[in-house]
This record gives C-alpha cells, structure tokens and sequence, in this order.
C-alpha cells in the first residue's frame, strides 16, 4: 500500500495568550509543533504499512521551517517526507490549500507509484476547519471518510472504519483509493526510536515549489486562489455579569426561589423543584 | 436589478426522518438576515420518506423546501449527498448556503465548497448579512482555541458558504399555520455506483440532552474524580436537569463525551446552570454564558468562573453539593419569598 499522510506545522494555539491591552495575539515563544491530529493519521499510517507492507510519504505545505515537522515524522517512521514550500503557496485558504496538497499527492503518485490512501487529521489547531481533507479528496476523486476512530479492516480494496458522530458510531465500508480523516482516539501515538531520531536527523526533506508543478494552475494557489478573506478580528468579550455571593447552599436556594426560575421550571411548593 | 444568485439555503440535517435541531436553528437565523436584504429563505431536504421535513421546514420558517427523496439517500453519505445538494445549488443559485457544523455537515459542505467551486467558513458562532446592496455573508468564527473571533468574507464567489456550530442560533417558533411551496426536485443515482457502504449505526447508549435541558448541572477538574459526579446527578435528578462537564472531566475519562460543555463539546442554554468546580476557562464558557441564569460553585474565589455567574458561592463543592441537595430536597424555603424579580 502507498499510504500518503498529509501534515501541517502549526503553532500550539493552546500556549497562545492575548495581550487584554492591545487585544492582539502573542504569538512570541509560541511552540511549533506537528498538528496532533495528524500525528494520530501517521501513526494509523505506520500501523497499516506493519499490516500490509507498502510505504508512508509524508506531504506537508508551509513555510521553510516546516521541514522541522517533517523530520519529527520521520523519526517516528515515515519513508519520506516531502516539504511543498513557495511564497506564492503562501495566504492560502483552504480551497487553495487542497488544490495544491491534491497536485502534491498526484506527484507522489507519480514518483512512488499509486496512491491507496491519503490520510489527515480531522482538523488543524489552527485553522479547525476540516475542509481541506474533504477538499483533497473531491479533486482527487477519492471516496472520503471523515472522523475516523478506528479502522476496522483493509481486504483487498475494500476499507472498513468506524466514524464517531454527535450520537452514535457508524460502521462504514468503501473502496480504495479513499482518504480518511482521523480523531485522536484512533490510537496513541509512538514515541521515536533510537534508529529513528538518526534516521531524522540525517534526513533532507524533498522539497518541491511551483517550479515542480509544471501544470500547475497559478489562478488557483495562495491568496490569488483563496475565496475568503479575514476581514478583521476581535478579542470576544466575556460577558461579565454581577455576581451575587452566597454564604451556601441554603442562602442559594433561598436565592433562587427569588427570581421567576421556580415559575419557569414549575417548582412547587410542596415538592420543591 | 435581478440578481443571479439569491436567496438563503439551509441544509436539513436528518437522521431516521428526525431533523437535528441545528437544522431549525439555521433556518431562524437565515430568516433574521433575509428579512434584512428582502431575499427567502429555502431548505434542502434529503433522504428517504421525508417529505413531512420540507413541511416541517416552512412551520420553523423557510419560504420554500427543495426535497428530493431516494432510496440511496436513506443513510448520509458523501456522495450521493453532495451530488444531489450541488444539483439543486446550480439550478437555485442561492446567494448563501448554510449548513450544521456536525460532523456529517463539515463532511458535506467540504465536498460540496471544493466541487462548486466557492469559499466556505468553518464553525461559524455569528452571521450577519450586509444590508443591499452588497449582500455579503458575515461569517464569525472563534479562532486560536477561541481566543480571537474573526469575520470571514467570500466577494468574489458565489454562493457563499457556511458551516455553524449547534446551538448557538435561536429556531423561531414552530408556527404550523405558516406557508410555503414544497419542491420536489429529481435525482437518480444507482446503489451499485456508490462505493460506500453504511454498515451499520450504534447509538450511543449514555445519551444526554444537554442542548434541550433546562436545568444543567456541570462538573469541572475540581470535581476531583468521577465519584463526585453521582452527587452532581442526584442534584440534576431532583431539580429535574441533566449533567454537564468540562473538557477535563471528559479527557480524564472520569464522565463520557456525550455531557461536555464548551468549545469541542456542545453549546448550552438552559434556564439554570450550576458549575460545580469549573474554573471556567474560556473554552468552557463559550458553551455556557447563553445560560439565563448561572451558578458557580469553586473553594477558588480568584475562578474565572465568577465573572459569568450571577450567583457564587466561594467553598468546597463536597460541603456544598450535599447541602444543597438537602435544601432542594426539602422543598421550597421557608424565608422564600414568592414571586420575585424575573431576570
């Protein structure tokens, strides 16, 4: 099987803080880090290539300094890793963005043989949209399974996987090529081997700009090919009330039976609420 | 002028011929915005059997309901749905097209933004719409874990797109004497042209109404472990609610996903909502300030919690909880007076 997993560099959003003063990000000292989601769809990958030989190609578009991304997942077993970087890649929204991770895979086709399975995580930490994998896989024409908790089975080019939804699990079967995208309850992710964390350092990530991509449409990538714009961008106030403190429990439902709640929820006076 | 592109498009989400309330919500707020640009509003019903939605649709405010019914639209799945919705895209040319932010509408509208193609907002927690004559989407959305709400907008592309988050906007009332025109649009695809297979469904067993409850009563890291959360059910019992959770709790495992509060769990409005040891992290409380009434209970008088309750009492919830259960327990107070302030 030749497994493509498509991979983002993004800031860690959760040790991002908020300057209240001006209302702007600090993004200084901010940690890079390989999206989680997409380390939990390489190591779906690696799981798989264990069970049914093949390879794992690692695809990312970002910046130069992505390439730090890439060798973390070849530390953790990932046969290539290829860096798709040009500023004329750069601003891109979404739709952009799977056009040109769609042409990346078609070229990875085209070097490493046929693709099988294109897997992601279901969403970045900092874009959380989760459209760029259906996006791959529309251009693509691959069948797509989106939030994937586990993959039942592979047989032959049929792909059994479990999808979580608001309310249930569903057992879903399709056919190969398909792209899945992942959740982080799929499987826990491995740390780096020792052999690993050579391999990686030693590692030169193949990179590929628009040069690469002779049939490229230049309508079509970065911000000339993104739909959407930010127009601007607030910090949300929280909505601050009066709090009213208690002494316990008993002045708190004296509390409450103050306000019109015991008409609204039909408390009685006998049965209380 | 004639405009090419008009009208606002709600997708209705169903299971079993059951709409998610999204759905209806949806259709509310696309009629709020109509009503400012003077445009419909129009769903789109797929599925098997389902033609009481399109009629359902009108009573929560669509103006008109494009229904088509298959059999191969039984069960979602991206490909007929995407197909049939982008069918009817073309031949409606909505000016806007809204969809819920669930897992299956993230699934359909990514397809369906790619094929067309156009822009598409994800996650959105605000919509608006420029008055005439330029009719944009405003489309907000949270950003960097919610730290940062940003406004997104489509110019050039046609008809602008939106994913949004459950619960966040109002359904209008149900009116059944309301009209409108139901249309049924054709659409054949074979079974055996459709490579994916639904298997099968499991419900999940520990269900929790969070989005309709009126009493919610929430457990956070303070909370110490899942054997607090018996206390916290045996309060919501008796006050006739459901138990919540912040995301630690869930991630913790000491409670199931199904009763998380916030950010990556479900957005509430209750009536009364008692936060018992949550620090209230903005992750959490995007999910709950639409509460009409908030009580937090945390031994941390410092708690972010406090800024968004209306009542707060600084102590350990295992004194607490108790107590009050032993308060609601006997009824109402007897210093209570009747009546009071409405908030």
């Amino acid at each position: 099987m030749h497994i493509v997993v498509c991979v983002k560099q993004v800031p860690d959003s959760r040790e991002i803080r908020i300057d209240t003063k001006t209302g702007t990000l600090i993004r200084e000292g901010v940690p890079s880090i390989v999206n989680p989601y997409d380390l939990h769809g390489l190591e779906a990958a690696l799981q798989l290539r264990e069970q049914h030989g093949g390879r794992v190609t690692v695809i990312t578009m970002g910046p130069p300094m992505a390439e730090k991304a890439l060798k973390e997942t070849i530390s953790l077993g990932a046969d290539d890793a290829v860096l798709v970087t040009d500023r004329k890649f750069g601003g891109a929204d979404t739709l952009a963005t799977s056009y040109v991770l769609a042409e990346a895979i078609r070229k990875a086709a085209d070097t490493w043989g046929p693709v099988d399975l294109v897997i992601a995580g279901k969403q970045t930490l900092d874009g959380d949209t989760g459209q760029v994998g259906p996006g791959i896989a529309c251009r693509l024409g691959l069948q797509q399974l989106t939030y994937v908790e586990k993959i039942v089975a592979v047989e032959g080019r049929r792909i059994r996987v479990e999808r979580r939804l608001e309310d249930g699990l569903e057992v879903v079967e399709t056919s190969l090529p398909a792209l899945l995208t992942v959740l982080k309850e799929i499987n826990t992710v491995r740390r780096a081997s020792l052999p690993g964390m050579i391999a990686a350092a030693r590692y030169k990530p193949i990179v590929w700009t628009v040069a690469d991509f002779p049939d490229i449409d230049v309508t079509k990538i970065g911000l000339k090919g993104s739909p959407t714009v930010v127009s601007r961008s607030w910090v949300p106030e929280v909505r601050k009330v009066d709090t009213t403190y208690v002494d316990g429990a008993a002045e708190l439902w004296e509390a409450l039976w103050a306000t019109d709640l015991p008409e609204r929820l039909g408390w009685s006076a006998e049965e209380g609420a | 002028m004639e405009l090419e592109y008009q009208g606002i498009m709600v997708w209705v989400e169903q299971r079993d011929g059951v709409a998610k309330p999204v759905s209806w919500q949806l259709i509310g707020q696309a009629r709020r915005m109509a009503e400012k640009i003077g445009a419909e509003v129009y769903a789109l019903v797929q599925g098997e059997q389902v033609e009481h939605l399109a009629r359902e649709a009108i009573c929560y405010g669509a103006d008109r309901a494009y229904l088509i019914e298959h059999p191969v639209l039984r069960e979602y799945r991206t490909e007929p749905y995407s197909v049939s919705t982008l069918d009817v895209i073309r031949q409606v040319k909505p000016e806007i097209v809204l969809i819920g932010a669930t897992y299956q509408g993230r699934d359909l509208a990514g397809a369906i933004a790619t094929h067309l193609p156009t822009g598409l907002t994800a996650d959105t927690t605000m919509l608006d719409v420029e008055p005439n004559p330029s009719r944009l989407l405003l489309a907000s959305r949270p950003a960097f874990s919610e730290k940062l709400m940003a406004t997104i907008l489509c110019k050039k592309y046609k008809p602008q797109m939106a994913t949004a988050r459950p619960g966040i906007f109002e359904a209008l009332p149900r009116d059944d004497s309301r009209t409108g025109q139901i249309i049924r649009v054709p659409f054949d695809m074979k079974e055996d042209d459709i490579a994916t297979k639904v298997l099968k469904f499991y419900q999940d067993e520990d269900r929790v109404n969070l989005e309709d409850a009126e009493v919610i009563v929430a457990g956070g890291r303070g909370m110490g472990g899942p054997e607090g959360f018996a206390a916290l059910k045996q309060l919501a019992d008796l006050l006739g609610g459901v138990v919540g959770a912040s995301r630690p709790c869930v991630d913790e495992e000491w409670i199931s996903h199904a009763h998380q509060v916030g950010q990556t769990g479900k957005t509430v409005r209750p009536k009364l909502y008692i936060a018992v040891g949550i620090s209230g992290a903005v992750q959490h409380t995007i999910g709950m300030t639409g509460s009409d009434v908030i009580v937090a209970i945390n031994k941390d008088p410092n708690a972010p919690i406090f800024d968004v309750a209306h009542y707060g009492i600084v102590g350990d919830w295992q004194e607490v909880v108790p107590e009050l259960i032993k308060a609601v327990s006997a009824g109402k107070p007897a210093a209570a007076a009747t009546g009071g302030a409405s908030r």
